[in-house]
């Protein structure tokens, strides 16, 4: 802050209530952070919640778990560790200000978002389609018959498990779907050139902001497919 | 220096028409439309208030209200009073308009978040009137399941609209501790800082860091009563004493979020206004840090008797008389920096002063309902609702009120009618005395909270508090009528009528430039410096 002089070269995205390049980036990115903060605690709410409701009821729990695919949940899993490591190469090539290879990595960490939405969907409609909707909705004959050709029975009120997993899950694919559309922001701006003179901030907040969506479901795999 | 610069346009007619308001990047300009939406909604909260105690003249309901009426009415007195008057009203409003003038900064970080979150705050009021044309709402404003998820009224647009404010207040609080860190004026180290920086600073951690709580439980909540989930109901598998760990989680840091800029506003009322060096800077300063701390491990004091275990009350009660610590340091500090001070009884003053006297009270009140034993016998009674009411409007309103007379002649560069301020602060001092002290009194005696009818014995000290809430509006529609009044016939004012030292009185005009300041504000003083009585201040 106590800066007066500035350095030899604004770039085009200076904003003139900053005084130095500096102290703009240095704001943006604590900013973001915060908001990370805020994210964080956010799930940690409905993680809170899981673990009460396992508290409450682990058989229950343990035997409704067994109806989710951890097959896709794991492709989703790798998926989305990959998409964070093109997502950090695409900053790192933001701040060598190289926009064309930076956008081609932008590209494929949405390909990879995609692909993630794309799992989720197959796994919700197979779900919906034997009766395990969320709530109120859930179709206990269906969900049970379904359970029986799996091998599996419940033990408890499984409404409750999927209920927390659908509002669980939604709220991170509301995030995935967010994450997508800033990063096609990113992209676009990588695609006219922005990003040079040391400009980089908003690759790098979107990046962070990937960051944590990928991190809550790095929690929410184990949690909620792989309990035991 | 600003007297130099007299003739040139200010931020108010710098630029003209609708737009130039509504889009301005300007945190003045956003902190003042901050201050008319909070205005508005404090006349609409008052007026159903007011409309409460109307009915409550007389024991019997139903005088000229139903009883799903009366329990609207207090429903949305809570809600509009807390969610959109009093979160928003010191930290948005004066914040906004003061937070980058005393650092010296030409605006906040990030201005076009700080318009958003206006916005956001318009469309979640939105969602409130919303509720008031679709059948109102009857759970208190603290939503408590099951009934939330069983009553017919319209509990997701009220919920949905919260949670929407909840966005609006994390957006400010981001903006203001990224401000603070980052924006500050060279010179301005962290202890140079006006008192009512560190107030907003402390403010905005809880907001940034409760906020989102309340958020999920919000959500949660809609996701209930919408999809029944079974996580908050009873009937379906859920607990409800959750939902209140929930809630309060973020609602007892929240009553943090609405009394620590007015602490900071009072530091600045007794410190200006007593030409003395403010005792205890340090101490004050921090003190605002420790209850932002301690304010999220005390929760669970709202739920001594709604079957949490014994041994978390215990804690819980313990930690709430840790509050009292910090607390009472500000205080002594204030009382310790009038002492041999040149006190000028002014209108801001008198709102200092005024708030010294309510919120102490207010403030030992909470230890009352702290204590275990004591709180089986009071909770749930009008002895809370004076308590709370002590601390909110007894300390945030009148700190607000005293805040807007201390810098009005700042926002508009005139000076509103000094005999009128005095007669209005006479009545709503005391009008709001009359109108609560006696229900400590009521609420001790028995008389439940949130009751439309009561017991013909207390009917002498209904009637008292009923004519105190008049003395209220009538004080409230005084201070309307001359502060804008002087508008137009206000006295012009100089930048710095107070004579004070911190940088918005002392480096820029009233009512400032567009930019804040001609170049860049360099701070070599300390914001409290006033040598003329406190000698010792000036090696500070």
């Amino acid at each position: 802050m106590g800066n007066h002089a500035k350095p030899a070269k604004d770039h085009a995205f200076f904003q003139h209530h900053f005084n130095t390049v500096g102290q703009q980036a240095g704001a943006a990115k604590m900013g973001m952070w915060l908001f990370l903060a805020t994210e964080v605690l956010m799930f940690s709410g409905l993680f809170l919640a899981y673990f009460i409701v396992r508290a409450l009821y682990p058989e229950m729990v343990l035997s409704s778990h067994e109806l989710l695919d951890k097959t896709m949940g794991g492709i989703n899993t790798v998926v989305l560790l990959t998409s964070s490591f093109t997502m950090a190469m695409a900053v790192r090539y933001a701040q060598l200000g190289d926009n064309k290879r930076c956008a081609t990595q932008l590209l494929l960490t949405m390909a990879c978002a995609f692909i993630f939405m794309g799992v989720k969907y197959v796994e919700y409609t197979g779900k919906f389609s034997h009766g395990v909707f969320p709530g109120a909705f859930f179709n206990y004959d269906e969900a049970i018959q379904y359970a029986h050709s799996h091998g599996h029975s419940f033990r408890g009120l499984p409404h409750v498990f999927f209920g927390l997993y659908f509002v669980m899950t939604g709220l991170h694919g509301i995030h995935v779907l967010v994450g997508i559309g800033v990063i096609f922001w990113v992209y676009l701006r990588a695609k006219k050139g922005h990003f040079k003179d040391g400009y980089y901030a908003p690759v790098e907040n979107v990046g962070l902001y990937w960051h944590i969506v990928d991190l809550v479901w790095i929690f929410l795999f184990p949690l909620l497919y792989l309990v035991k | 220096m600003a007297d130099a610069h007299s003739n040139e346009s200010n931020y108010l007619t710098a630029t003209r028409g609708l737009k130039s308001w509504l889009f301005t990047l300007d945190h003045k300009r956003i902190g003042l439309m901050y201050l008319v939406g909070v205005l508005v909604f404090f006349l609409a909260g008052g007026l159903f208030a007011l409309t409460l105690r109307t009915e409550l003249l007389t024991p019997e309901g139903g005088d000229f209200i139903s009883a799903t009426t009366y329990n609207k009415m207090f429903t949305l007195h809570g809600a509009v009073m807390v969610f959109l008057v009093i979160i928003p009203s010191v930290p948005a409003a004066l914040g906004n308009f003061l937070l980058p003038l005393m650092l010296g900064a030409k605006d906040v970080a990030f201005p076009r978040l700080n318009l958003l979150s206006f916005w956001v705050y318009t469309l979640g009021s939105m969602f409130f009137l919303y509720t008031l044309a679709a059948g109102q709402l009857d759970t208190g404003w603290t939503f408590y399941t099951p009934y939330s998820n069983t009553t017919g009224t319209a509990v997701i647009s009220a919920t949905f609209g919260a949670f929407i404010l909840g966005f609006s207040s994390i957006l400010t609080g981001l903006n203001f501790v990224v401000t603070v860190h980052k924006m500050r004026a060279p010179g301005m180290t962290w202890n140079k800082m006006p008192l009512m920086v560190w107030a907003l600073y402390s403010t905005a951690v809880i907001q940034v860091l409760a906020t989102p709580v309340l958020a999920i439980t919000l959500l949660l909540l809609i996701v209930e009563r919408t999809l029944m989930i079974g996580i908050f109901d009873p009937a379906m598998g859920g607990d409800p004493v959750l939902y209140q760990h929930f809630f309060w989680f973020y609602s007892h840091p929240a009553v943090y979020i609405m009394i620590l800029p007015g602490f900071g506003i009072e530091s600045e009322l007794i410190a200006v206004h007593s030409r003395k060096h403010i005792f205890g800077y340090k101490a004050i300063a921090l003190s605002s840090v420790a209850i932002a701390i301690i304010s999220f491990v005390v929760w669970g004091h709202h739920m001594f008797v709604s079957g949490q275990s014994e041994l978390a009350g215990i804690v819980f009660s313990f930690l709430t008389f840790a509050v009292a610590v910090p607390t009472a340091i500000k205080t002594f500090s204030w009382v310790a920096t009038l002492y041999k001070g040149s006190i000028e009884f002014n209108t801001p003053m008198l709102y200092g002063l005024m708030f010294l006297f309510t919120f102490s009270i207010g403030g030992l009140t909470g230890i009352f309902l702290g204590a275990l034993s004591v709180d089986v016998h009071l909770h749930d009674t009008y002895f809370v609702v004076a308590h709370f009411h002590y601390v909110m409007m007894g300390g945030t309103i009148i700190a607000f009120v005293g805040g807007i007379h201390h810098w009005w002649p700042k926002m508009f560069g005139v000076m509103y009618s000094e005999r009128w301020g005095k007669i209005s602060a006479l009545f709503i001092f005391v009008g709001f005395n009359m109108t609560f002290f006696n229900q400590f009194l009521l609420g001790q005696q028995g008389m439940p909270r949130r009751y439309w009818s009561y017991v013909p014995q207390f009917q002498q000290q209904h009637i008292l508090s009923t004519v105190g809430g008049y003395l209220l509006l009538i004080g409230f529609t005084i201070i309307a009528i001359y502060l804008v009044h002087s508008l137009r016939n206000g006295k012009k004012v100089g930048p710095n009528p107070w004579n004070a030292q911190s940088l918005e009185w002392t480096h820029t005009a009233s009512p400032p430039i567009e930019h804040n300041f001609h170049g860049q504000p360099v701070v070599e003083n300390d914001p409290y410096n006033y040598p003329e009585i406190d000698r010792t201040g000036a090696s500070h």
